[in-house]
């Protein structure tokens, strides 16, 4: 549990040198030219897109549904400006009609950071029941997806999985696991 | 807020027609998004154009296509055409546009009050709902019924030039679309992008 630890101060950097979770997404965000960042917001998320509000170089802005936000992605990167859409678990599963008659068969790369709830030291049945529909979904899809644990690999994996769904023209998700993040407990 | 639907004082129009009416009036590229059904088989008997992108599901996200190509490329105009059904799956859409401002994007509803491709039964709004008060509600100011062809015109007319986002809705019968858009995904977002000047063909 030493990584989330590592990153839980709130008072962590924003700079280039902020080897936080949330500032590693950022920096491959910004390395990879994805400037355009539609979400609906999640309690681990908050540190990445108060820092995206931040920094003048992202287009950052809450949508009502997760599917309004990947619709803004695909409209952008047919438009030239690449985007990623950032969500929770359960916004994730109201997505697979608009990844199966959208994302998938105009192939556009559509990225997506799914922060993960639903394990892990889950509260909420609710959640935890919504959790087991994600993988099940992506791989009936064929949709390449990856579930980040360590802080070691993050990097590596959401800056090749970026630049492998631009140059292949498919979506990806990025899972982001509470290995990673600490998550969300019961006394937060 | 008490709206008497009786009295918009607008004439029932023809969606392929009005349509026609928008894509005659395209003079610099401008992107059109056409939703579901019959508004992109409309859109597509009007008259293919590169700049046209159809969609083949995804109910309810013309307008945030739309946005996103307006975000993309604020030099171009993007119009969006969405039936009144496809519009109540994505009313926060509204709100979203609403509070980003593009000043290069505006919206057009084809309302018949009805799920015309399915068997024409009635949308929960119809007769008690009010698409530009929804509009209007949702933060677009810009937001107003066409009264008939020519009202219409002139409201396009105005959206070239406006600097703030607008939707226009219009009144249509109960017709099916003319055309039948070629059911290609890859191509018509290819072309799209062609269209766009994003990209060169091979």
């Amino acid at each position: 549990m030493a990584i989330a630890e590592q990153q839980a101060s709130p008072q962590a950097a924003q700079g280039s040198g902020d080897r936080s979770w949330h500032g590693i997404v950022l920096q491959t965000l910004k390395r990879n030219e994805i400037s355009l960042i539609p979400y609906v917001p999640d309690r681990v998320l908050t540190p990445l897109i108060k820092n995206l509000h931040a920094d003048p170089f992202f287009t950052t802005f809450a949508t009502a549904r997760e599917e309004e936000a990947v619709g803004i992605v695909s409209g952008a990167w047919m438009g030239g400006r690449r985007g990623a859409a950032l969500m929770q678990t359960s916004g994730f599963a109201t997505l697979a009609n608009v990844l199966a008659s959208l994302a998938v068969p105009y192939q556009i790369p559509l990225i997506m950071f799914v922060s993960e709830r639903g394990t892990l030291g889950e509260f909420n049945y609710g959640q935890s029941l919504v959790c087991r529909t994600m993988r099940p979904v992506l791989d009936s899809l064929a949709l390449e997806h990856h579930t980040i644990t360590r802080l070691d690999e993050l990097e590596f994996i959401a800056d090749r999985s970026i630049k492998q769904a631009v140059t292949t023209q498919a979506p990806v998700a990025l899972i982001l696991n509470p290995l990673l993040t600490g998550g969300k407990v019961f006394d937060k | 807020m008490n709206i008497d639907l009786n009295a918009r004082n607008t004439k029932v129009m023809n969606r392929f027609d009005v349509t026609s009416r928008l894509i005659a009036k395209l003079g610099s590229e401008e992107a059109v998004i056409g939703g579901i059904g019959n508004t992109n088989f409309d859109l597509w008997a009007a008259g293919h154009r590169p700049q046209n992108f159809y969609m083949l599901g995804s109910m309810g996200l013309a307008f945030p296509i739309a946005l996103g190509v307006a975000l993309a490329q604020p030099g171009r105009r993007v119009f969006a055409l969405e039936g009144d059904g496809s519009l109540l799956m994505q009313l926060g859409a509204l709100s979203t546009i609403a509070a980003l401002k593009p000043k290069n994007l505006t919206m057009i509803v084809m309302d018949n009050g009805i799920y015309q491709i399915t068997g024409a039964q009635p949308t929960p709004a119809a007769n008690v709902a009010d698409i530009v008060a929804i509009a209007i509600g949702s933060g677009l100011a810009n937001s107003a019924w066409a009264a008939d062809e020519e009202d219409f015109e002139r409201l396009v007319d105005d959206a070239m030039a406006a600097s703030e986002p607008g939707l226009i809705a219009v009144r249509i019968d109960d017709k099916p679309g003319v055309g039948t858009t070629r059911r290609d995904p890859v191509q018509i977002r290819e072309r799209f992008m062609h269209g766009l000047g994003v990209r060169e063909p091979l």
